[in-house]
C-alpha cells in the first residue's frame, strides 16, 4: 500500500491513517455522549459507562470465536457437494 | 361476486399474460401489475368480504386487516421493485414465475381460512421452486429439487395439521391458537419449515444462492415473510418461539460469518432477521407483533435492495465468491452506495428502517422484563453489524483490488435500488408515518438520545471488533456443514449402500436361481429324456428368460434406488 498517485485515493496508506483517526475520535465521542445524555437502562447494568461498547464489542468477540471454533468441525472444501454433480 | 376475487388474482393474471405478451407490452404488464395490485390491496377493507361453501367448509378467499394489508403491500411492492429490477434480463418464464409466485404471497395475505392459505400456499412453493431452476446451472437444477422436496414436505405436514384442526375443532378459521396437541404441532411445523427454523434452516442458504442474479431477489422476499405472517395470525405468544427464534438469530450470524458465497451470506442473513420476528411473535404482545410485522416489512425491502447489489456485481463478474471479489467501489460506486444503504439498514443504525423496526422488538422483550432476550437480541444486533453490515460491502466492495474494473449497474437495476434505498432511509427518518401503517396504535419513539447513543456505541464498537479481529476472518474457499448433511451425505450413503447390498444379492439369487434352474433342467430331462445329463446343455432358451428377468427386475430396483439416492 504505497502511496502511488495512480491508486485509488482510499487505498492509499494516508487516507487509511486518516480513516483510523478520524474512526477512534467517533468511537470515543460516542461513549462520551454519556456524560451528557442520560442512558435510561431497563435493568440496571446497561446504564453504566459505556456499557453498549463493552458489550458490543466482546459479543462480536465471542461470535467470532465460536465461529472459528466451530469452523473446525464444520468448514469443508468449496467443492464438497459437487463432487458426484460433476459427473453430470 | 368480486368480493370473492382476492388482489392476487391479478399477478395471476399478469403471471399467464408474461408468456403472451412481447416487448414494451410485457415490461408494462411486469411494472403496472403491482401497482395495480397495489390498488386493490388498499380496496379490501377490514373483515370477511364474502364466504362461499365448499364440501361442507366455508370457504373465506378475501379477509382484510390492517396487518394483513401491510403484508400485501410490502410484497406488492417487492413485486414491482423486483420487477423494475429483473424485466430487461430475466427470461421470461423466470418474469413470469416470479409474478405467480407474488401472488402467491399476497393471497396468504388475504387468506380467510386454512384451506384458501394451504392452496396460496403451495403456488408459492411451486413457483418458488422454478426461480430457482432458472439458475440454469446443474448446482441450480440440484438445489431446486431438495428445495422442492423440503418444501412439498413442509407443505403435507402443513396439510395434516389442517385436517387435524377442521376435523377437531370443525372450524378452518385462522385464528390465534397455541401448540397444545397434535394437529396444533404439525401446523405450527409446517409453518415452521417456511420460515428457515431449525433443524432445516440448511434449505434457504442451499437454495437461493444457485437462483439468477435477478431470482435471487424475488426468492428473499416472500417464502419466509409469508411464514411470519401465518405465524402473526395463528400462533401469535406461543412461548416455543422465542426460543426458536434466538436460535435463529445466532446461526444466522455464526454461518454467515463462515461463509466465503457473497450472497450465500445474505442468506443466512435472513435466517437471523426472520429470528428476530418469530422471537417477536413468540413474546406476543402488541408491541412486539407490531415488531414483528413492521420488521418484516423494513427486511423485506433492505434485504431485496442488498441482493440486488450482490446481483449487479454477480451481473457483471459472473463472480459470487468474496475470495474472488474486492475493490469494486471504483467502477461500480452507485451499487456500493445502495449495497451500503441496505447494510446500514439491516444493521439497524439510526436513521435508517432497521432501526425504527427492530428496536420495537427489543421495546417488547424489555416491557416483559425478559432480561436475557433482550441482552440476547442486543449481542445479535451486533452481530448482524459484524456479519452483513461490513462483512458483505468489505468483501464484496473493497478489501483488496481484485483487478476487476465492471461497469456500473443498468439503468433498470441502478433505479430499482435507488427507490428501494430511498424507502429505507424514508422509513427511518419518518417513522411516525410507517407506524400508522402497523396493526396496532404504537406507543413508542424510537428516536431518544439515550437509545441512538446506546445503538451508536452498540455498533460502532463491533465495527471496531471486526476490523480489529479481520486476520481471524480471513476468507477461504470453503462451505460448512449443516443438518442438510445428513440427508445429503449420511442418508443417500446409506441408500448407495443398501443398493450395493441389493444388487450382490441379485447376484447371488441369480447364480443360485440358474443353477437350480439348471438341477431342475437336469432333473426334467431325466424324466421325460428329452436332454442328455450333458453339462453342456445349459443353452435352452426356456430356461434362460428367467434369470434375465430377475436381472431386469434388480436392474430397476438398482435404477430406481439410484435416482431417489441421487436427487437427495
Amino acid at each position: 500500500m504505497s502511496d502511488s498517485p495512480n491508486e485509488s485515493w482510499l487505498v492509499r496508506a494516508s487516507t487509511i491513517r486518516l480513516l483510523w483517526r478520524v474512526s477512534i475520535v467517533v468511537l470515543a465521542l460516542t461513549v462520551l455522549a454519556q456524560l451528557v445524555v442520560k442512558m435510561k437502562g431497563y435493568f440496571g447494568i446497561d446504564e453504566w459507562f459505556a456499557f453498549a461498547a463493552i458489550f458490543g464489542f466482546l459479543a462480536c468477540l465471542a461470535m467470532v470465536l465460536v465461529a472459528k471454533f466451530l469452523a473446525i468441525f464444520l468448514k469443508r472444501d468449496e467443492n464438497y457437494y459437487n463432487d458426484g454433480l460433476d459427473d453430470d | 361476486m368480486t368480493e370473492l376475487l382476492s388482489p392476487a388474482l391479478i399477478l395471476v393474471v399478469s403471471a399467464l399474460l408474461t408468456g403472451i405478451l412481447r416487448g414494451h407490452w410485457r415490461a408494462a404488464l411486469i411494472l403496472l401489475a403491482p401497482i395495480v395490485t397495489l390498488w386493490a390491496v388498499w380496496q379490501v377493507p377490514d373483515g370477511v368480504m364474502a364466504t362461499v361453501s365448499f364440501l361442507g367448509y366455508e370457504i373465506e378467499p378475501v379477509e382484510g386487516s390492517a396487518l394483513r394489508r401491510l403484508f400485501a403491500t410490502i410484497f406488492a411492492i417487492m413485486a414491482f421493485a423486483g420487477g423494475l429490477y429483473a424485466f430487461r434480463h430475466a427470461r421470461w418464464y423466470e418474469l413470469a414465475a416470479a409474478q405467480a409466485y407474488a401472488a402467491g404471497a399476497i393471497g396468504v395475505c388475504f387468506a380467510g381460512d386454512l384451506i384458501t392459505m394451504f392452496i396460496y400456499w403451495e403456488m408459492m412453493a411451486l413457483f418458488s421452486t422454478i426461480i430457482v431452476w432458472c439458475g440454469g446451472t446443474p448446482a441450480a437444477r440440484a438445489a431446486g429439487i431438495r428445495y422442492a422436496i423440503m418444501h412439498l414436505l413442509g407443505g403435507i405436514i402443513l396439510k395434516v395439521g389442517i385436517e387435524g384442526v377442521a376435523v377437531h375443532t370443525g372450524s378452518i378459521n385462522i385464528q390465534p391458537m397455541l401448540a397444545s396437541n397434535f394437529d396444533t404441532w404439525m401446523l405450527l411445523i409446517g409453518i415452521l419449515i417456511n420460515a428457515a427454523a431449525p433443524p432445516v434452516s440448511a434449505w434457504l442458504a442451499d437454495a437461493y444462492p444457485e437462483s439468477s442474479p435477478t431470482g435471487s431477489v424475488f426468492l428473499s422476499a416472500f417464502t419466509t415473510k409469508t411464514a411470519v405472517l401465518a405465524l402473526i395470525l395463528l400462533f401469535p405468544g406461543e412461548p416455543i418461539l422465542i426460543w426458536i427464534g434466538l436460535y435463529m438469530v445466532m446461526y444466522g450470524i455464526i454461518y454467515a460469518l463462515l461463509e466465503n458465497d457473497a450472497r450465500r451470506i445474505l442468506a443466512y442473513s435472513i435466517v437471523n432477521q426472520v429470528g428476530f420476528m418469530v422471537c417477536a411473535i413468540g413474546i406476543g404482545t402488541q408491541t412486539a407483533l407490531n415488531g414483528a410485522a413492521g420488521h418484516a416489512f423494513a427486511h423485506i425491502i433492505y434485504k431485496a435492495l442488498l441482493f440486488m447489489s450482490a446481483g449487479v456485481v454477480i451481473y457483471r463478474t459472473g463472480k459470487t465468491k468474496c475470495t474472488d471479489l474486492g475493490g469494486l467501489y471504483r467502477t461500480m460506486p452507485l451499487t456500493t452506495i445502495c449495497g451500503i444503504i441496505g447494510a446500514l439498514a439491516i444493521s439497524g443504525f439510526p436513521l435508517t428502517s432497521g432501526f425504527v423496526t427492530k428496536t420495537l422488538v427489543s421495546q417488547a422483550a424489555v416491557d416483559q422484563s425478559l432480561m436475557l432476550v433482550y441482552f440476547l437480541l442486543a449481542a445479535a444486533s451486533a452481530g448482524v453489524f459484524l456479519h452483513a453490515g461490513i462483512k458483505f460491502p468489505w468483501f464484496v466492495f473493497f478489501q483488496r483490488d481484485s483487478g476487476m474494473r465492471p461497469k456500473d449497474a443498468p439503468w433498470n437495476m441502478a433505479a430499482a435500488m435507488v427507490f428501494l434505498s430511498l424507502l429505507c432511509i424514508l422509513i427511518g427518518v419518518f417513522p411516525t408515518l410507517f407506524y400508522q401503517l402497523l396493526p396496532y396504535p404504537v406507543d413508542y419513539q424510537p428516536y431518544t438520545a439515550g437509545k441512538v447513543v446506546f445503538y451508536l456505541q452498540l455498533l460502532l464498537f463491533s465495527g471496531l471488533a471486526f476490523f480489529l479481529l479481520l486476520p481471524l476472518m480471513r476468507r477461504t474457499r470453503t462451505i460448512s456443514l449443516d443438518t442438510d448433511w445428513i440427508w445429503r451425505v449420511a442418508l443417500s450413503g446409506a441408500a448407495n449402500k443398501l443398493a450395493k447390498l441389493f444388487s450382490d444379492l441379485g447376484i447371488r439369487i441369480e447364480a443360485q436361481s440358474s443353477a437350480r434352474l439348471i438341477r431342475l433342467r437336469d432333473y426334467t430331462g431325466q424324466f421325460f429324456g428329452t436332454h442328455s445329463k450333458h453339462k453342456d446343455s445349459q443353452d435352452g432358451h426356456p430356461f434362460r428368460s428367467q434369470p434375465i428377468g430377475q436381472t431386469a427386475l434388480w436392474i430397476a430396483v438398482l435404477l430406481s434406488a439410484y435416482v431417489l439416492v441421487y436427487y437427495l
